[in-house]
């Protein structure tokens, strides 16, 4: 009886429970990225039954990444954790984050230091990472949004974003916070003027700047 | 992006060394210009050469009273700086009117001064440009010009440069001190940048391997008043449509000193010793205030969507005068 060709589908569920057993990672992101690589599995499977049987390459301590023509080694520590990784010179911190590190809760959205979607901390100051290269970074303390919560407790500025609703689809949010959070520490006026003046350099599509302004506000109030 | 090889300097020496005798390597302080010209494949520089780490990032008072600036003092550091604040306030003002605070993070003093204009067509590689291209033509001066420049322009060039801080330097009578293959030299920042002309893609005088270390500010007199301001479209977040830096020495309400530089109308920040010597010696009074505009603006060559800067500009001169001789 012949063995029924498997589903695209299923082949991505397959590759799926392969790469969470060793990576632990199971998300939106690799799902989608496994139905691509599973509809080119399903072309070239013929092809593969009739090609010579080779010895498995064994797998080494390589870094990932090491494999790319011009990649360089380095190592970036990003909310306390060292991070070795192969990057060619090009490649900016922001995409690093979200395309070899996993840590896609950076946002890319206009690449160009324009919008600050992509706003993270450079050693506790708030820099855009779309204009930085990552190998510039190798000794810096970088942190993320996703390093901002401790021992399961958001930071108070994630606590006041949520309180204040200050947000919509949520796509500049991860910025808008990166940036109130280093302002805590940054000299910025009493007023609501001024704390929009402080914040001009995230902006927002759905127009939530009046619930981002009480968010920080409070968040300051709290501080 | 393109490939390139990338270098770390950790000595003024060793970056100097990086980039000797090489036509398409660059040095990066902040990337806020370089990075982002990069992306658009404006710059392409075969090697890349990170200057972060040099020794150029303290704010001292000179002996004379005056305040040396290292290269890779950072824009928010700077405009924070308290005897920034209190002595050279136009300085500051200036720094916390651009781009954000990100951006002021990341940007340094010295690539301040070498960033390049935002003209839509020297962004866009699809149209020709003589600031790329010598000889390959000007878009933008039968195109839209809305934010391009009227003093300073050539037939070959209408690319307004748009730092607020060099021209708050420039009214601060500014010097750069420059490291290079030929040795060390100071540059009035009034002499700095270059006219267009028909080499638009030169815009200063730094040579082939040349490293900006230090911005020097001469001592101001015990009194003197500064200001910045800075019109545009939006509150913020923004380049200059018009803008204005005045450094003023008032003795009762006679001008007895005063410097003054424009921003936003020129293809380089625009020291105007025309409106100086209008006012110098002169009672600060709105009249006289308008004269200097008018003068300032005497040689302004308006294109199609940029007119309205003529007015816009002697109107904001006027203001800025206004708010530094009135202020207590």
């Amino acid at each position: 009886m012949a063995k029924k060709d498997k589903s695209i589908i299923e082949i991505a569920e397959e590759e799926q429970l392969k790469q969470s057993e060793t990576s632990g990672r199971f998300t939106r992101r690799s799902f989608l990225t496994q139905l691509g690589t599973a509809s080119l599995a399903v072309t070239t499977v013929p092809l593969l039954h009739s090609a010579p049987v080779q010895e498995p390459v064994p797998a080494t301590e390589a870094i990932p990444g090491a494999e790319v023509p011009g990649a360089v080694p380095m190592v970036l520590n990003i909310n306390g954790k060292e991070h070795h990784i192969a990057l060619e010179p090009r490649v900016t911190l922001l995409d690093a984050l979200r395309e070899n590190l996993h840590l896609p809760g950076t946002k890319k959205g206009c690449d160009h230091g324009q919008c600050g979607a992509c706003t993270l901390h450079i050693n506790g100051r708030r820099v855009n990472s779309c204009l930085t290269f990552a190998i510039m970074h190798q000794g810096d303390k970088i942190t993320t949004v996703e390093g901002l919560a401790q021992d399961g407790e958001l930071h108070p500025v994630q606590a006041a974003f949520l309180e204040h609703d200050g947000f919509q689809c949520g796509y500049c949010t991860s910025g808008q916070i990166m940036s109130a959070v280093a302002l805590l520490k940054e000299p910025c006026g009493q007023d609501d003027a001024a704390v929009r003046e402080c914040m001009s350099g995230n902006i927002c599509r759905c127009g939530a700047y009046d619930n981002i302004v009480a968010a920080v506000q409070s968040a300051r109030r709290g501080a | 992006m393109e490939a390139f090889q990338f270098n770390q300097a950790k000595t003024v020496s060793s970056a100097l060394e990086a980039v000797r005798s090489q036509t398409e390597a660059k040095f990066v302080a902040g990337g806020t210009t370089l990075v982002d010209l990069m992306k658009l494949n404006v710059e392409i520089p075969k090697k890349v050469v990170d200057i972060n780490s040099l020794p150029l990032t303290q704010i001292e008072s000179t002996p004379d009273g005056g305040l040396k600036i290292g290269a890779m003092v950072r824009n928010s550091d700077l405009a924070h700086d308290e005897t920034v604040q209190q002595r050279y306030t136009v300085l500051s003002e200036a720094l916390l009117s651009g781009a954000s605070p990100q951006l002021r993070n990341m940007a340094s003093t010295g690539g301040n001064l070498l960033q390049r204009t935002r003209c839509y067509y020297f962004r866009d590689t699809a149209y020709p440009c003589n600031k790329r291209e010598p000889g390959s033509g000007c878009p933008a001066i039968d195109g839209f010009n809305r934010i391009h420049a009227i003093l300073g322009t050539s037939e070959h060039c209408i690319a307004t440069h748009p730092s607020d801080m060099a021209v708050a330097m420039m009214a601060l009578e500014a010097v750069v001190h420059i490291q290079g293959a030929h040795g060390e030299r100071n540059v009035p920042l009034n002499d700095f940048y270059l006219l267009p002309g028909s080499t638009p893609n030169r815009e200063n005088v730094l040579a082939l391997g040349d490293l900006i270390t230090y911005v020097t500010l001469p001592p101001l007199t015990n009194g003197t008043r500064s200001h910045y301001l800075k019109l545009r479209d939006r509150a913020s977040y923004e380049f200059a449509l018009s803008s204005a830096a005045v450094v003023a020495l008032l003795s009762g309400h006679r001008i007895q000193r005063v410097r003054i530089a424009l921003g936003g109308v020129g293809t380089k920040p625009w020291r105007s010793m025309e409106a100086e010597q209008i006012l110098e010696g002169r009672e600060a009074s709105e009249n006289n205030f308008r004269a200097a505009a008018e003068a300032a603006l005497k040689d302004a060559k308006p294109r199609h969507d940029n007119a309205f800067k003529v007015e816009l500009a002697k109107r904001c001169l006027t203001r800025t005068l206004k708010n530094v001789t009135q202020f207590a």
